[in-house]
C-alpha cells in the first residue's frame, strides 16, 4: 500500500510539457462540467482529511491534550522518528551506491543488476516482512524493522539516482578532472551536488513510505504511529480515539510531501543544450569488481531471494501437520484470488475514470485552478492508508449507512489512495493526444462527448491502460484499507497472508503470498515490456 | 479501439457487480473475534452439516462489540462470537442480545455463561506466565500476578496491553483488589514491562530470549510450540496457584443479536457451537488450544488438565464489561 503510494512521484514526468497557447485559445474555456467533475474528485480526496481533523478537533483542548501527551505517544514518536531516520539513511546509502556502480562502472552484468536492483519494488513490504518473521523470530525489533523497510524501499532512491547519473553531463566531470581533481574529490564536489535533488527526493519518499507503513511493522511487532492507530481501532472501533494519533501522523506525512514538492520544484541540474547525449565515463573496477559483485549478489539474495525463497520453503512445508496446523483448501485460495482480482479490477476502473476529468483539465485547460486541483489530489500521497480507511469507516457509519460495509466503499477508498498514481499516467497520455485531431472531429460535427469517446480515449488508450494496470497492482497488494473496509465474508489474498502470519501459521500463508507476489511481479514485468522501462521506472531527471 | 476499451470497461463493471452481489447472497452473518483459522474450521463444518452458508466478519473483540453498538438496530450481524466474556456483558447490559434457547444453554455449565441467559460460553483459556527456560527458573516465579508490578521484576516481563485478552485481566484485578491497587500494579508494569502489540508477540519474545517472562493466555504458547516444534521451544508455562487473579479464566462465548433477521438460523449456529461435534472439532484442531466447555469433551493433551487449574472465584457479573479497563490502562500510561 504505502509502497505503491510512495512510488508515484518517481514516475511523475519531471518535465511538464505545456499545451501550446494556441490550442487553449481555440478551445476556449473548459466546460462547466469538466471543472465540476474535476473539483468533485478533488473534494473526494479532501473528505477523509477533513473528517479526521474534524474528529480530532471535536475532542476539545483538554481531552485532546490528555490523548496526545500520554507517555505512550512519546514512545511511539521516538520509535517512529528513529525508524524513519534510520531507514532513510540506510536506503540512501544502499540505493545510491547500487546506482553508482551500475551507471558509472564497468561492472559485469550491469544490465541485469539494474533490473534486479529495482525489482524489490514489486514485492509488497508486508510480504518481505512475512518472509523474515517466518525465517527468524529474533528479527522482531528495531533491527528487523530497519532491515525490512530498507530492503523494501531502497529502490525509491536507487531509481531516481540512477536516472540522474545517466542524465548527467560528462563534460562537468571531465572539466574537473582536467583541473586536477582526483576521483574522490570529483565525486564529492561535482557528482554529489548534481545528485542532490534525486537523492533528497528519494529519501523523502522513503520517509513517507516508512511513516505510513503498516503491514510490515505490524507483522514484525514493531510499534509505530500506524500500528498504534490500528491497536486503538481494535480496542474501540470508532475512530475518535485514534483520530488524534492519525492527525499527528498525517501532519508528519504532509510535511514530507511538502518538502518533496520543494526539492523537486527548486533544483534542476539540466544541461542548457538538448544536443546528442554522450554516455558518461565509466570507471574500471579492476580487482575491486569481485567484492562489488558479491555485494550485488548479496543484495539480490536479501531483497528478492529471501521473500521468494521463504515462500517456496513454506509452500513445500505445506501438509506437514506439525508445522502447519491450518488446512489450506483450493476453494479458499481460489476465493481469495477472485476477491483480490475483482477488487483490483473495480479499483483500477474507478480510479482511472475518476482521474480522467482532472487529466483532461490539466492537459487541455492548464491554469491556476487545474494546478490547485492537481495539488489537492496529490495530497492523498500524504494520507496513510490507515487514516483514510478509519475516516471512511466512521463516515460511513455516521452518514453513509447504505454504503457501509459495501465493496463499493472499499473501491472508493482505493480510488482516493491511488488517484495520484493514476493521474500521472492519465495526464501524460492525454497530453500526447494531438489537439488538432479533436478540432477536426468537432469540425466534422461530433459533439464534445462523441469526440472524447471516439477520438481522445482511443488515442490515449495505452496510457490509460498503464494507469489502470498500476492501480490494479497497488490494489492487489494493499493491506490496511482492505483490512478495515472489506465487506463481510470477503477474504483477499493480502488479508489471508495477514491473518495467517499474525497467527504464526506461516505455511498456511504461503500459497496466498505466492499468488500475490506472482501477480505483482508478472504485472510489473508486463507493464515494463508493454510501455517501456521509463514508463514504469520513471524518467526523473 | 473504442470497442476494445468499452469491452474492458464492461467486463470490469460486470465483475465488480457480480462481486458486490456475491457478498450479499449468504444467509448467516457472524461477527467473530475468534482466530480466523478456528472460525473457518467451524463454519465450513457447519455449512456442510446444515446447508446454511455463513459469512464472517473478523475483528478484535472490543472493536466488534463497539461496532455492534454503533450499528444498533440496522446491524447485519446475526451472531457474535468473541473470545472474552466482558464484551458480551457489555452487549448484555445494553439489552442487545436475545435469550439463548434452553437446550443450547444447558449444554454448558451455567457459571461459564450469561447470568441472564442471553449468551453461552463456548471455550475457555487460562491466563499464565510464559517464561524462558534458559533465563529464569520455575522457583523464581511470583506467587501472585500483582508481584509483577514490584521493582524486583523490572525488565523481566512482557505484556500486550492493547490485545483484547489483556482487558479482562485488568477488570479482574479491579474487581478483586480495587482501583488503587490496580492502578499501582499497572504503573508498576509500565515501569517494568516490555510492551507488545499482541500475545503472539509476547510469547515469541519470551521464546527467543528477548525477555524472561510474559503474561499471556495459555493457548498462544501451545500454538508457538506447534509451529516451532520441541527443538525450537525454549519456553514453558507457569500457572498461578492459590486461586490467584493471575490464573483468571477467559471465557469465549457467543450470542444471537436481538436485531438479527435470521434468528432461527442464528440459534442453530449457537446450538452447533456447544454441540459435542463442534467442541470435539475445536479440541482436536491443533489451532485453538482452548478448553472446550462441554463437560463430555476432553481438551488437547498439551494443556494442563482442566480440573487442575486454579482460577480465582469471580462470576461474570463481577468481572463486568471492561468499561473501566481502557481508562485505567491509559491512566497508567500503557495505552
Amino acid at each position: 500500500m504505502a509502497m505503491t503510494q510512495a512510488v508515484q512521484p518517481v514516475i511523475r514526468p519531471a518535465t511538464q510539457p505545456t499545451t501550446p497557447a494556441r490550442h487553449v485559445t481555440v478551445r476556449g474555456r473548459a466546460s462547466f462540467w469538466l471543472f465540476g467533475a474535476a473539483a468533485c474528485v478533488a473534494l473526494l480526496v479532501l473528505l477523509p482529511l477533513a473528517f479526521t481533523l474534524r474528529q480530532a478537533l471535536g475532542f476539545g483542548a483538554a481531552n485532546a491534550a490528555e490523548l496526545v501527551f500520554r507517555p505512550i505517544v512519546g514512545e511511539l514518536a521516538l520509535n517512529t522518528l528513529m525508524i524513519v531516520a534510520a531507514a532513510t539513511v540506510t536506503s540512501a546509502i544502499v540505493g545510491a551506491a547500487a546506482a553508482w556502480f551500475v551507471e558509472r562502472t564497468h561492472l559485469p552484468g550491469r544490465k541485469i543488476w539494474a533490473v534486479l536492483a529495482a525489482a524489490p519494488l514489486a514485492v509488497p513490504p508486508f510480504i518481505t516482512s512475512y518472509a523474515w518473521v517466518s525465517f527468524s523470530e529474533s528479527l522482531q525489533d528495531f533491527n528487523g524493522a530497519l532491515l525490512v523497510v530498507t530492503t523494501a524501499y531502497y529502490p525509491l532512491i536507487y531509481l531516481p539516482v540512477a536516472a540522474a547519473l545517466r542524465g548527467m553531463d560528462p563534460a562537468l566531470e571531465e572539466t574537473a578532472r582536467s583541473l586536477g581533481l582526483g576521483p574522490w574529490t570529483r565525486f564529492f564536489r561535482v557528482v554529489l551536488p548534481q545528485l542532490k535533488p534525486a537523492l533528497l527526493g528519494g529519501m523523502l519518499l522513503v520517509a513517507l513510505g516508512t511513516l505510513s507503513e503498516f503491514g510490515a511493522f505490524a507483522l514484525l511487532r514493531f510499534r509505530t504511529f500506524t500500528t498504534e492507530i490500528y491497536a486503538e481501532y481494535r480496542l474501540s472501533f470508532d475512530g475518535s480515539g485514534a483520530s488524534m494519533l492519525a492527525s499527528i501522523l498525517m501532519l508528519l506525512c504532509l510535511v514530507c510531501l511538502a518538502l518533496e514538492f520543494r526539492v523537486r520544484g527548486l533544483s534542476r541540474y539540466d544541461r542548457m543544450d538538448r544536443g546528442a547525449r554522450r554516455a558518461p565515463a565509466r570507471y574500471h573496477l579492476g580487482w575491486g569488481k569481485w567484492p562489488v559483485l558479491a555485494s550485488f549478489a548479496g543484495l539480490t539474495l536479501v531483497t528478492l531471494g529471501m521473500p521468494l525463497g521463504m515462500i517456496v520453503y513454506w509452500l513445500l512445508q505445506h501438509g506437514d501437520a506439525a508445522i502447519t496446523p491450518v488446512e489450506v483448501s483450493l476453494p479458499l485460495v481460489l476465493d481469495a484470488t477472485l476477491s483480490s482480482v475483482g477488487l483490483g479490477l473495480a479499483g483500477a476502473a474507478l480510479t482511472t475514470v475518476l482521474a480522467l476529468p482532472l487529466g483532461l483539465l490539466l492537459a487541455r485547460h492548464p491554469g491556476r485552478i487545474a494546478t490547485l486541483l492537481e495539488r489537492i489530489v496529490y495530497l492523498a500521497q500524504g494520507l496513510p492508508g490507515i487514516v483514510i480507511a478509519l475516516a471512511i469507516v466512521s463516515l460511513a457509519i455516521q452518514a453513509l449507512r447504505p454504503l457501509y460495509q459495501s465493496a463499493a466503499l472499499l473501491v472508493v477508498a482505493y480510488a482516493i489512495l491511488f488517484l495520484p498514481l493514476a493521474l500521472v499516467s492519465v495526464r501524460a497520455a492525454l497530453l500526447q493526444v494531438e489537439p488538432r485531431l479533436e478540432d477536426a472531429a468537432r469540425s466534422l460535427g461530433l459533439n464534445r462527448w462523441q469526440t472524447l469517446w471516439r477520438v481522445v480515449l482511443p488515442l490515449a488508450g495505452p496510457g490509460l491502460g498503464c494507469a489502470a494496470a498500476l492501480v490494479f497492482i497497488s490494489v492487489m497488494t494493499e493491506l490496511t484499507a482492505t483490512l478495515l473496509l472489506a465487506p463481510i465474508g470477503t477474504q483477499t489474498l493480502a488479508m489471508q497472508v495477514w491473518a495467517d502470519t499474525a497467527a504464526l501459521a506461516f505455511a498456511a500463508a504461503a500459497p496466498y503470498a505466492a499468488i500475490l507476489v506472482g501477480f505483482s511481479l508478472i504485472s510489473t514485468w508486463l507493464l515494463m515490456s508493454l510501455f517501456g522501462k521509463t514508463a514504469v521506472l520513471g524518467a526523473t531527471s | 479501439m473504442v470497442s476494445r476499451f468499452s469491452r474492458v470497461a464492461g467486463i470490469a463493471a460486470l465483475l465488480a457487480a457480480s462481486f458486490v452481489g456475491a457478498a450479499h447472497a449468504a444467509t448467516l452473518t457472524l461477527y467473530s473475534a475468534q482466530h480466523p483459522q478456528t472460525v473457518t474450521l467451524l463454519t465450513k463444518d457447519f455449512e456442510k452439516q446444515s446447508g446454511i452458508a455463513v459469512r464472517v466478519h473478523t475483528g478484535e473483540g472490543p472493536q466488534l462489540a463497539a461496532q455492534l453498538v454503533a450499528e444498533g438496530q440496522s446491524s447485519p450481524a446475526d451472531v457474535y462470537l468473541t473470545s472474552n466474556s466482558p464484551e458480551l456483558m457489555l452487549l448484555e447490559g445494553k439489552g442487545m442480545l436475545s435469550k439463548v434457547q434452553p437446550a443450547t444453554f444447558g449444554e454448558i455449565p451455567a457459571h461459564y455463561s450469561s447470568p441472564t441467559g442471553v449468551w453461552v460460553g463456548v471455550m475457555a483459556r487460562e491466563n499464565v506466565l510464559a517464561y524462558n527456560t534458559k533465563m529464569i527458573k520455575p522457583e523464581q516465579m511470583p506467587a501472585s500476578l500483582l508481584d509483577l508490578g514490584k521493582p524486583a521484576w523490572k525488565g523481566k516481563i512482557a505484556i500486550a496491553p492493547s490485545d483484547g485478552d489483556f482487558l479482562p485481566l485488568v477488570s479482574a484485578v479491579l474487581a478483586l483488589k480495587g482501583e488503587a491497587a490496580t492502578l499501582e500494579w499497572l504503573k508498576g508494569l509500565r515501569t517494568n514491562a516490555q510492551i507488545f502489540d499482541d500475545n503472539e508477540g509476547v510469547v515469541a519474545a519470551v521464546n527467543r530470549g528477548a525477555v524472561a517472562t510474559g503474561i499471556i493466555n495459555n493457548y498462544y504458547w501451545a500454538r508457538l510450540h506447534t509451529e516451532m516444534g520441541d527443538k525450537g521451544t525454549h519456553s514453558a508455562l507457569y500457572h498461578f496457584g492459590n486461586a490467584d487473579v493471575g490464573a483468571l479464566l477467559n471465557v469465549s462465548g457467543a450470542a444471537v443479536l436481538k436485531s438479527s433477521k435470521n434468528a432461527e438460523v442464528a440459534n442453530k449456529f449457537l446450538a452447533y457451537l456447544v454441540s459435542p461435534r463442534a467442541q470435539q472439532l475445536m479440541a482436536n484442531s491443533k489451532v485453538t488450544y482452548e478448553y472446550p466447555l462441554h463437560a463430555g469433551v476432553a481438551p488437547d493433551p498439551i494443556l494442563k488438565p482442566f480440573n487442575q487449574i486454579n482460577p480465582p472465584q469471580l462470576d461474570m457479573q463481577k468481572l463486568g464489561d471492561d468499561s473501566q479497563a481502557v481508562a485505567l490502562l491509559r491512566k497508567a500510561g500503557l495505552l
